[in-house]
């Protein structure tokens, strides 16, 4: 067997317990060596996404956790160098196995994106000071590579903040009235998580896929008119830059 | 290529994020502290900052394990990249991975899984060694894993394999104290022929540890002070390898610091008598 061979062998053991490979590994399907190395394999991927999402496992309760975890691992054999990559599908896997729990699906979101922004690029924010001289008719908006967004349409976030006050109840889980947004970033090196109302979801979405704050300003004045528009694109970029979500203005 | 290997001496911890605070704030008595390479290969973020500010005030080693040296379709050019980045910025006084695999095409297990030692295995692993020797351009350590399987048809002992990987790839060795008398337990090796027959001169680094106590095998699970055993094992191995760091490395169940420099004071006064027998003997 060559050493190619006996991976692929390895492989089929670890995500499958295949017999035929336990044979031509250990000659046997019973070696209590396998098991050791196919519970690490198993008992660390759960221990990768427990480790990620805390609240989302506390908030669903162990059993149905790990119910959904287990689905995962057998449905997704990890590929990538980084253990903290695991937990980038689980959102889906949450989506599948529980498709009518939309609290657990935004909580989950949640949780992985503040661990997303733990590790991401350091940018630094800019100021009022950054912002002398430009020219707003050309300008371009750099938000920070930490920022991302997601429509939300529970009050997971409510229950985010309360699962985080050590001893805090969770409240129940509620519809919204209508979607808002949630908001993920880095200020410094903490992970901050906001909600904000549909249009300013909407707003930040533009700027981030376009940049451009003139065609902000178009667009908040197509569904507010002159004034009110270009009055809310302003307030907007003011709390952008107060909040740290913007690294740079370019013209 | 030739390539020096490190020349650090003492006696180190790893380095664990429940003692990060005791590490800035305190001048802990260490000669250099270890981490987890993986945990700081970020784009940024507080990991990376703490790192530098670790690194400011203690000699670091990097201790890798994810480069899956024994894969037979070789290294992940991204992975290297990252570590090279690393490895760059923190300078650290050693730069070491595992005598394993972990990785087979896109498959990637994030465990250290078993080789057989054969003339096949041991080629590929000192290709891949010199991969990344080349692109971290300097030379590694690998540590002996613990394992709990034995392929039929090997060609040599594991301790052969790793004099051989050794000599052939110009790497030093990291003697995992604790994985050595879990193997040998599991596998029915003696254990002091194991110390015996790998180069003195390549045993750079040593790591102390505890392990688990399972119906047939022992694990390695890094989560309990080093046992009896290991401390007899080590008393013998710091007499035989005298360019070696050694380091206390609990993964799980991380004690109070007060704990693990307890233990350290352990291996230093093994350390100290094992020296001084030597120095008597010549």
């Amino acid at each position: 067997m060559t050493l190619a061979e006996l991976q692929q062998d390895f492989q089929s053991w670890l995500t499958a317990a295949s017999d035929d490979a336990a044979q031509k590994l250990a000659g046997s399907s019973d070696a209590p060596g396998l098991f050791v190395y196919q519970n690490n394999y198993r008992g660390q991927l759960v221990a990768a996404l427990q480790s990620t999402f805390p609240h989302v496992r506390s908030f669903m309760g162990e059993e149905a956790f790990l119910h959904a975890a287990v689905k995962h691992v057998d449905a997704h054999p990890p590929h990538a160098w980084t253990l903290d990559a695991y937990a980038d599908q689980f959102g889906e896997t949450l989506r599948t196995v529980f498709p009518n729990n939309p609290d657990i699906h935004d909580l989950a979101w949640i949780e992985h994106s503040l661990g997303t922004a733990f590790v991401a690029g350091d940018a630094q924010p800019i100021g009022p000071a950054d912002l002398a001289g430009v020219d707003w008719d050309n300008a371009w908006l750099r938000f920070s590579p930490t920022l991302m967004t997601a429509q939300a349409t529970t009050n997971a976030c409510d229950i985010w903040w309360a699962l985080q006050e050590e001893g805090a109840q969770a409240p129940e889980a509620e519809m919204l009235a209508e979607p808002n947004g949630l908001v993920v970033w880095r200020r410094g090196f903490v992970s901050c998580l906001n909600t904000i109302d549909a249009q300013e979801y909407a707003a930040l979405q533009f700027a981030q896929a376009n940049g451009s704050f003139n065609g902000l300003c178009e667009f908040l004045v197509e569904r507010l008119g002159e004034d009110e528009g270009v009055a809310k694109a302003g307030s907007l970029l003011a709390d952008w830059i107060g909040s740290e979500m913007l690294v740079g203005v370019d013209e | 290529m030739s390539r020096s290997l490190p020349t650090i001496s003492g006696h180190g911890l790893g380095l664990r994020k429940e003692h990060y605070r005791d590490f800035l704030e305190t001048d802990v008595p260490v000669d250099f502290v270890e981490v987890i390479s993986e945990n700081f290969m970020v784009a940024g973020g507080q990991p990376r900052h703490i790192l530098r500010q670790i690194r400011e005030r203690y000699p670091v080693a990097l201790h890798g394990v994810s480069m899956s040296i024994g894969s037979a379709d070789g290294l992940r050019a991204d992975y290297l990249k990252r570590l090279k980045a690393l490895a760059d910025e923190i300078d650290p006084v050693i730069v070491s991975d595992h005598l394993s695999w972990s990785r087979i095409g896109r498959f990637n297990s994030h465990d250290l899984l078993p080789l057989p030692y054969t003339s096949e295995a041991l080629d590929i692993v000192c290709n891949n060694i010199d991969q990344a020797q080349n692109a971290l351009g300097r030379a590694m350590l690998f540590e002996n894993p613990s394992s709990y399987l034995a392929f039929e048809g090997a060609a040599m002992t594991e301790w052969e394999f790793l004099a051989d990987m050794a000599k052939r790839s110009g790497c030093g060795l990291l003697l995992d104290v604790n994985n050595v008398y879990v193997s040998a337990t599991n596998h029915g090796f003696d254990a002091q022929a194991f110390l015996r027959n790998i180069p003195s001169d390549r045993v750079r680094q040593m790591h102390l540890a505890g392990h688990s106590v399972s119906e047939h095998l022992l694990i390695d699970t890094h989560d309990q002070p080093v046992p009896e055993g290991v401390w007899a094992l080590y008393a013998d191995a710091a007499a035989r390898f005298p360019h070696a760091v050694t380091m206390i490395e609990r993964d799980d169940n991380i004690p109070p610091l007060p704990e693990l420099m307890a233990e350290l004071d352990v291996a230093r006064r093994l350390w100290r008598h094992a020296q001084s027998a030597q120095k008597e003997a010549a």
